[in-house]
């Protein structure tokens, strides 16, 4: 108790510290992946992409990131067992934000592709079982963890899939498709605004204070639906000015049409970034929070507070706004396969997915969900050519990733445990 | 500091831009014929040689891109066309530069020239054979958009009004064919026959130019029928 007590401020600062280390990781690099399909589909300018990932990725932090933080916060290792030495889940958690953001690091310098949201669950994973025994951690909800991360990608395909069916079938086959692009495309984006609107007030709102029911949640998810699609149809009578010309079938019309919509999945992609990678970095710092503050009490039912979550979410606009935007430059020129027909597909699917994902409290890879809609939208022949070796990269990063985190937690575990006694 | 990114990664080049590079070139061959035909009617051999050249030269680059393609579509690609068809389809447009190669080579080998008689309806019979791989070459330019957007029934649709074209295309042929073949029968008496042999020969090839560039069509329309 009297560690806690004698060094409670220095943890929270070092926990602060490490904890905006860490989402400034997750703003250069996550960040981009998720805004890449968008810049790449020429719907957004980079400039416009910057601007709204970071109004977006801050609300999807603040407004609906709870859950997640919740559960790295006390999901994997379980803080009741600790409760007679509760400044070794104050080392543990540090030395994950820090082997994580390191980590993170060493790879961007390397250009490996890794994922954040599987350095800080290795992390923390590792120094449970390594520095406080296996039997700390919870190996069900780890077990749950990583089984999401087997099926977010196969959901999202399966969405995108679906999705890009849909607009073959609506849209692409019509005798006229630019008139059917111009019909239909308001619907998807009342989609997008539903679903998004949907999953937030029933599951993100509880620490904000604000307690919605079922019923008023839907209600006002169609409302906000319907404003996002009026704007939507505003933005789309612009396009519809221009007079269409080159191909037989209002191609170029058609794919103009879909970057507007294309506009409001990637300000529902940043949100849902937000939403669910905030937790990689405020979740380890809410834990410190709530031991700090209780005085020693481990496991405390506390609400994360919110101004972990702002604290985290500026940390994520610092990352996008001092380096992301580089790494945006880079994944966006690079994609010129992406058209923003199949850039909404793939986009939406993936930000249903991982708003999803983000209510119900699981840590998933944002990248990796995306690569699985990108195949949905492939297997439903709306790419030109897919690279099947990247699922093996993704696989390996994984594997790597896990035990990098990891051995690099318990070094750090050791060392604080060392400084501090 | 980020430079393989698991995302840009994913995405292959699109197998249709060397495609039609490909078929841009063996039309570009093809469309060397008829100055080669008309600086042999003259006896311009020098004339004929230079043609012959380019058409080889186009040839070589065409197999070039053929490789290419076949090296670049590695098992890991997945494809919204099956690989067999595309490597069909190459196979299919480079046997008709090959083609064309061929028919240069031996008239200008064997210093072959038409009989008077048969000059003009040979230069016709070879314009349209050649126009028939310009045919080709359009139809795919016209899919290569829809194809990779992912257009259903209307892929379908244009398709089968360029098909349509090619076809009629190649029955022209067969019927200039079919005409030029009886005028020789009505010659070959006069002439020697060893070249007489030869030139039946340069007709049937004349006549397999505008076979295959029908069957790039076959293709095209198999490759976007699901």
């Amino acid at each position: 108790m009297s560690i806690i007590a004698q060094y409670g401020d220095i943890f929270i600062l070092l926990a602060c510290a490490f904890g905006f280390f860490m989402a400034w990781g997750v703003g250069a690099n996550d960040v981009a992946n998720a805004m890449g399909t968008s810049v790449g589909s020429k719907a957004v300018t980079i400039k416009q992409a910057i601007i709204i990932a970071v109004i977006f990725e801050f609300l999807g932090a603040w407004l609906a990131g709870g859950e997640v933080t919740n559960t790295i916060r006390k999901g994997i290792i379980d803080p009741t067992l600790l409760a007679d030495e509760p400044q070794l889940l104050v080392y543990g958690m540090l030395a994950s934000l820090l082997a994580a953001a390191t980590w993170l690091l060493i790879a961007s310098m390397r250009g490996w592709p890794v994922s954040t949201t599987h350095s800080i669950v290795g992390a923390i994973v590792g120094f449970g079982a390594a520095g406080l025994g296996v039997s700390t951690v919870d190996w069900g909800g780890v077990g749950k963890i990583a089984a999401s991360w087997v099926v977010s990608p196969l959901m999202s395909g399966t969405i995108a899939f679906m999705l890009f069916k849909s607009v073959q079938h609506l849209i692409f086959e019509n005798r006229d498709p630019f008139a059917a692009a111009k019909r239909y495309v308001p619907m998807y984006v009342f989609l997008v605004g539903f679903i998004v609107a949907m999953v937030t007030f029933t599951k993100g709102l509880k620490h904000v204070g604000l307690e919605v029911g079922f019923g008023e949640s839907l209600l006002y998810s169609i409302v906000i639906g319907i404003g996002v699609m009026l704007l939507g149809g505003l933005l789309e009578r612009r396009v519809g000015a221009e007079k269409r010309q080159g191909d037989a079938f209002g191609y170029d019309g058609v794919e103009r049409v879909f970057g507007v919509l294309m506009l409001f999945t990637a300000c529902a992609m940043a949100f849902a970034h937000g939403s669910n990678d905030v937790a990689n970095a405020v979740g380890p710092l809410a834990a410190v929070m709530t031991v700090v503050q209780s005085g020693g009490q481990v496991g405390g039912e506390a609400l994360v507070p919110w101004w972990v979550l702002v604290l985290g979410g500026g940390g994520i606009v610092v990352g996008l706004v001092t380096y992301g935007h580089k790494v945006i430059v880079t994944v966006g020129t690079g994609i010129t396969e992406l058209t923003p027909s199949r850039g909404f597909a793939a986009t939406l699917a993936a930000a249903t997915t991982v708003v999803l994902a983000s209510g119900t409290g699981l840590p998933i890879s944002t990248t990796q969900t995306l690569v699985g809609a990108v195949l949905g939208v492939g297997l439903a022949r709306g790419m030109a050519a897919l690279n099947l070796r990247v699922i093996g990269t993704i696989v390996m990063s994984w594997l790597i990733t896990l035990p990098a985190g990891a051995i690099l937690a318990i070094m750090f575990f050791f060392m604080f445990k060392g400084m501090f006694g | 500091m980020v430079t393989s990114n698991p995302f840009s990664a994913m995405f292959g080049r699109s197998p249709f831009q060397p495609l039609l590079a490909h078929i841009v070139k063996v039309s570009d061959c093809a469309e060397a014929l008829p100055p080669f035909f008309e600086a042999t009617l003259t006896g311009d051999w020098q004339e004929a040689a230079r043609q012959r050249e380019s058409i080889t030269r186009l040839e070589h680059e065409a197999d070039e891109l053929k490789t290419e393609l076949r090296l670049n579509l590695p098992n890991t690609m997945f494809l919204p066309v099956s690989r067999s068809d595309l490597l069909d389809l190459i196979s299919v447009q480079d046997q008709i530069a090959n083609k064309a190669r061929d028919i240069t080579g031996i008239m200008l080998g064997r210093s072959m020239q038409v009989p008077d008689e048969l000059a003009q309806p040979m230069r016709d019979y070879i314009r349209t054979s050649v126009s028939c791989v310009a045919q080709a070459r359009v139809a795919l330019e016209e899919l290569k958009d829809l194809l990779e957007s992912g257009f259903g029934r209307n892929v379908s649709d244009v398709m089968q009004t360029l098909i349509r074209e090619l076809h009629t295309l190649e029955q022209k042929t067969d019927e200039q064919q079919v005409a030029i073949r009886r005028q020789l029968f009505a010659l070959e008496s006069e002439m020697p026959p060893v070249d007489v042999m030869f030139l039946y020969k340069i007709i049937d090839w004349v006549g397999e130019l505008s076979d295959r560039a029908e069957r790039v069509g076959s293709r095209l329309q198999i490759m976007t029928a699901n």
